[in-house]
């Protein structure tokens, strides 16, 4: 009995000590020679693997990094959105050379299509997923450029930073949204767009995308963009541009003024995270509701 | 008038669904539970009963306060599983013997998979094989048949026909000796003797075995039920049936001393239900008819393997998880034949 | 008798206007013909806003190798050049003209005489479809004078006519066999002359044995054209598909019926083609089924394209109260519509009302593994694996199970015993294939 104890002991050490050394040789034959800052760089990443950067994990922007450090002694255009400005600045000292300070951003839902204001006028029936019913036809609401509603942007992050509100049927991005721009690829109809956080988490858009006449836009949901150009008239900073029938606001020419928010008749224009505005009763026109705050909607507030 | 509904061709649909499909496995198992009634009694009942119970209770539990998801328990499938996990037990089995299976069967052979149509083993065998390993003793205690109506069935205990010739052959004996003579030993100063019933006896099922697997008559009802209904195909029975078939007469024409004929092999032991009921799970067989002839002869070559040369006597359990193991590498390297690959210019 | 080797199944038939003799729809007050009638690219118009039109006048043309020309089917004014909403479901350029009188060209002739004799050669046939914009009426609408001009390389030897009509319900064809057979023998003997073949074969399915009859004996007179009885199951209609049932030949993966020397047109399409080329009339006109369990005088019409949806309703007894779906086709390929407002196009074979009941889908459940689309689809695809890889996103899988290869005929969903909506994700998975491949070859 003894004797098949040992026997099994030895044979087992043997075998394993010579896989070791036959492993170790291997490795050495095989080892690929790497830059050890790409480790190190790699090292200072957040580790999320997003692809919003534009390459294949973080390993893949270190590896990017270092090889335009390398070759031009710069690393302009490269930026992590999830780490933002502070991972870039620990890169950039790693690698030895100087950052570029970029302005944070955030996903904006350019819709408001929601089941109050464009209400369903045919039911859908199949698989939840917006790639497969933007194919079948313009949409519930009868909008062919407005949102789907079946949440392939939802499963598309992977931050956790959108969700679908039950009540509108519109999804809705977080305060985490880092920007990595997944969501915007998913969105068939291009709905979400990465704009600026902006001062104090302020901004201002234009929550439509309908290029529809203005007749036919309002006959589908009820703040369409009617391309009425009364926004682009009062711009002071020629910010907001006017194509096709919609109104499309500049994020980096607009200053937050907020002057083209009320002249909207059909409120498409939004405005969030700003101090509610003291109430305006425009004499001569008693049939325009008097604007109030519109910055509950799409609120930031982290539900669950 | 509602609104209109929009989705995408087609906009029909068949008649069939997993339902019908589900329940009309259990009406094929019809003939073979009242034969089983017939034989073991009201056991039979006891057991088929809790072992369906108990397997639905698992898997509305795990569905509704473990996944949190949709509870489908009316499809059937874990009426099926109960029903087969119940055929493959013996009929004094006891009651938290039962209970366990069915946690198995069910919450880990299935549920811990993805639920319906994500597992890779048969449920109910992967159960039985559980309890078997677990609990050898209870397992193996077969009870003789009984007559119907003289309630429980007899308490004394017999063994099965392949587990007594394999005894009995492993001893020196021939075959023809103990099929024709039977044979007699003492234990613990009692008395026994046996024979190996008749052929129209095992085919009645009037033999010692599991509550499902006795009478081959019986299930083969229930397959040409399933067959008709178009519930299974032709393939995997015939495969597996064919192969053992061979294969054991073979074997049986080198030596037919220690070789029974292939006809013993068709009647005695479980391989009717597992090849016309185990291996024809949807689930957990290839899709293709090529990979199900590839599964079936699998199947029958492994069984008959286990049986002769394997510690047990009955290989059909593990022979059909051990090629339920390969489904996925069948499904894998069989491709239907694909239109326009052979470009016949007959005309 | 004979059918396709691989797949198929048979829904039921439900042919409820099988026995209503075509009838000719009144010409509504406006028609609104879309621009995008064919494959491949829109034809550009030719008339402007205020533009007085006559029926049979060309307005717009097929300006891209796969296009077609468009005539109008009424005469009047043209109303306007505006977006309209068509059958894609999405709202597309059409031409608005308000009808005033219904004055043809005059190169168009209106008699009834039957006109055997074929005097245009081979090339003047293939441009004179070219000019009449002739398109495939079995509803995938493709320029009929693309498939008579055959590539240098290959040859034509058989011409197949597909009267198989597999979809349920739908019936045009087959009363335009009964009603048209001469007519439909003639244009056959013009395509024949066109692609310089010397034989066709008329597919029909054995649902139709008067069809069948009277087509047989017709042909008796006609050289060169056999009629072919086949078993009923669907989709035999598919081209592919009835080159196999009537050639035994299967053309390859990824080629054209042309590969194997066939050439497979439409009843419907033969019969515009005698039209054309021995009456000058371009098609602006064509059969049209209406029918469903619920409507009312379920029947066939011959209907002027641009014609509302609404007025076919009207006339078949108007719109059900119970009424869950409008499908534009039959109910295995055809597309369902968001409203009734939507005009007829060359491609619209049928219109089929669905019931409440009826229209909804069964809720789709976890797949069994059951192996049964596998069995059933026609070409020799696994549907079960392509819809998961497509749910999955892996498309590269999706381009390797060879997902282009589908017809999109529905037969997977149709027999899948979970309800799982498999065409609709394998034909997610097409589209992206179909994105990837073009951003490969454009690198």
């Amino acid at each position: 009995m003894n004797d098949i104890i040992i026997y099994a002991v030895i044979f087992l050490g043997v075998v394993g000590a010579a896989s070791a050394v036959i492993l170790y040789f291997i490795a050495q034959k095989f080892k690929v020679i790497e830059d050890p800052k790409i480790d190190e760089v790699e090292g200072a990443l957040p580790a999320a693997n997003c692809g919003g950067c534009g390459f294949p994990g973080c390993r893949g922007f270190s590896e990017a990094l270092v090889k335009s450090v390398n070759e031009k002694q710069s690393i302009e255009g490269l930026s992590c959105p999830v780490g933002g400005n502070d991972v870039m600045a620990k890169v950039a000292a790693i690698l030895g050379i100087v950052a570029e300070e970029k302005e944070p951003q955030i996903a904006v839902i350019r819709c408001s299509g929601s089941k109050e204001n464009a209400p369903k006028k045919i039911n859908y029936d199949g698989p939840a997923t917006c790639a497969f019913a933007h194919n079948l036809s313009s949409g519930e609401s009868g909008c062919p450029y407005g949102c789907l509603g079946c949440g392939d942007c939802v499963a598309a992050c992977k931050f956790d930073a959108i969700y679908m509100d039950e009540v509108t049927g519109l999804p809705v991005v977080k305060d985490n949204c880092v920007a990595c721009g997944a969501c915007v690829i998913a969105c068939p109809r291009n709905i979400i767009e990465l704009r600026n956080k902006g001062k104090k988490d302020r901004r201002i858009f234009v929550s439509c995308m309908n290029e529809e006449k203005g007749g036919i836009a309002k006959k589908n949901c009820s703040v369409a963009c009617i391309g009425c150009s009364k926004c682009f008239k009062v711009c002071p900073f020629e910010a907001i541009t006017m194509n096709n029938n919609l109104a499309y606001i500049d994020y980096e020419k607009c200053k937050l003024c907020r002057k083209c928010v009320p002249e909207c008749p059909t409120n498409a224009i939004h405005e969030l995270n700003f101090p509610p505005r003291k109430e305006k009763i425009v004499e001569g026109e008693s049939n325009v509701e008097p604007k109030i705050e519109v910055n509950k909607d799409q609120s930031l507030d982290t539900k669950e | 008038m509602n609104l209109l509904t929009l989705s995408g061709s087609p906009h029909v649909h068949g008649d069939s669904s997993t339902k019908k499909i589900m329940y009309g496995v259990v009406i094929a198992m019809i003939p073979a539970m009242l034969v089983s009634i017939y034989f073991f009694g009201l056991d039979a009942i006891r057991v088929t009963l809790i072992s369906v119970m108990a397997c639905l209770i698992v898997e509305w539990a795990i569905q509704k306060y473990l996944i949190k998801g949709p509870v489908t328990i009316t499809d059937g499938s874990a009426i099926v599983t109960g029903i087969l996990l119940a055929f493959n037990v013996p009929s004094n089995l006891p009651l938290g013997i039962i209970l366990i299976g069915a946690f198995v069967s069910i919450g880990i052979a299935k549920m811990s998979f993805g639920g319906l149509g994500k597992n890779p083993f048969n449920p109910a065998l992967v159960g039985r094989v559980f309890l078997l390993i677990s609990f050898p003793v209870q397992m193996t205690s077969w009870p003789k048949p009984a007559a119907l109506f003289s309630g429980i069935a007899d308490a004394v205990t017999g063994p099965t026909p392949l587990g007594h010739l394999k005894e009995a052959v492993k001893a020196g004996r021939t075959v023809q000796d103990v099929l024709e003579n039977g044979s007699s030993w003492v234990m613990d100063g009692v008395s026994y003797s046996y024979k190996i019933p008749g052929y129209v006896d095992q085919l009645m099922g009037n033999m010692g075995g599991s509550l499902g697997e006795v009478s081959a008559i019986a299930l083969i009802l229930g397959g040409i039920y399933m067959l008709y209904r178009k519930i299974i195909t032709w393939h995997i029975p015939t495969a597996y049936i064919g192969s053992v078939v061979i294969f054991s007469g073979i074997l049986w024409m080198i030596n037919p001393d220690i070789y029974v004929n292939p006809g013993f092999h068709l009647v005695a032991g479980g391989l009717m239900l597992g090849a016309i009921f185990m291996a024809t799970d949807m689930v957990s067989s290839p899709m293709s008819w090529k990979g199900q002839l590839i599964f079936g002869l699998g199947c029958g070559v492994l069984t008959v393997i286990i049986r002769i040369w394997g510690a047990y006597p009955e290989g059909v359990s593990f022979a059909i998880l051990i090629m339920n193991a390969f489904v996925p590498l069948i499904n894998r390297g069989i491709k239907p034949k694909r239109f326009g690959e052979v470009v016949k210019n007959v005309k | 008798m004979k059918t396709f080797k691989i797949g198929g199944v048979h829904p039921p038939e439900n042919k409820l206007s099988t026995d209503r003799p075509i009838e000719v729809l009144a010409i509504p007050a406006q028609v609104i013909i879309p621009l995008s009638q064919s494959l491949g690219a829109p034809s550009v118009p030719v008339v402007n806003k205020g533009d007085a039109v006559k029926v049979g006048q060309l307005i717009a043309k097929g300006e891209a190798f796969i296009s077609s020309n468009i005539h109008s089917s009424v005469s009047g004014k043209v109303l306007k050049i505006d977006e309209a909403m068509d059958q894609s479901g999405y709202r597309r350029q059409a031409i608005f003209i308000t009808v005033e009188g219904d004055e043809w060209m005059e190169a168009i002739d209106r008699s009834a005489e039957l006109k055997k004799e074929i005097t245009l050669s081979k090339e003047e046939i293939v441009s004179k479809v070219k000019e009449l914009g002739i398109v495939g009426l079995g509803g995938a609408t493709f320029p009929s004078h693309v498939k008579l001009m055959v590539p240098t390389g290959k040859k034509a030897e058989v011409l197949v006519l597909n009267g198989v009509e597999c979809e349920p319900y739908l019936t045009a064809d087959h009363r335009l066999m009964l009603e048209k057979g001469e007519e439909l023998m003639i244009g056959i003997k013009i395509l024949m002359k066109g692609l310089d073949v010397k034989r066709a074969i008329i597919g029909i399915e054995n649902n139709k044995l008067d069809a069948i009859g009277h087509l047989k004996n017709i042909a008796k007179d006609f050289d060169g054209i056999e009629v072919e009885a086949l078993k009923v199951q669907y989709p035999q209609g598919g081209e592919k598909q009835l080159i196999d049932a009537v050639l035994r030949r299967q053309v390859p993966s990824g080629k054209l019926p042309i590969e194997v020397g066939a050439v497979v047109h439409n009843v419907g399409t033969a019969f515009a083609v005698y039209e054309a080329v021995q009456k000058n009339k371009p098609l602006f006109e064509r059969v049209v089924t209406v029918t469903g369990k619920n409507v009312k005088n379920p029947g066939n019409f011959m209907v002027r394209v641009g014609t509302s949806i609404n007025e076919l309703i009207e006339k078949a007894g108007g719109l059900p109260e119970d009424t869950g779906k409008i499908v534009s086709g039959g109910p295995m390929m055809g597309k369902a519509l968001n409203s009734v407002d939507v005009p007829v196009v060359k491609g619209t074979s049928g219109v089929l009302l669905f019931k409440e009941k009826e229209a909804r889908r069964v809720d789709p459940t976890n797949c069994i593994r059951c192996g049964k689309c596998i069995t059933v689809c026609p070409m020799g695809l696994e549907p079960v694996l392509l819809a998961q890889y497509a749910e999955l996103e892996m498309w590269e899988n999706v381009e390797v199970e060879r997902a282009l290869d589908c017809i999109e005929c529905g037969s997977c969903q149709y027999t899948c015993p979970a309800g799982r909506p498999l065409l609709d994700y394998i034909r997610l998975g097409k589209f992206r294939v179909g994105q990837i491949i073009r951003n490969r070859s454009k690198k």
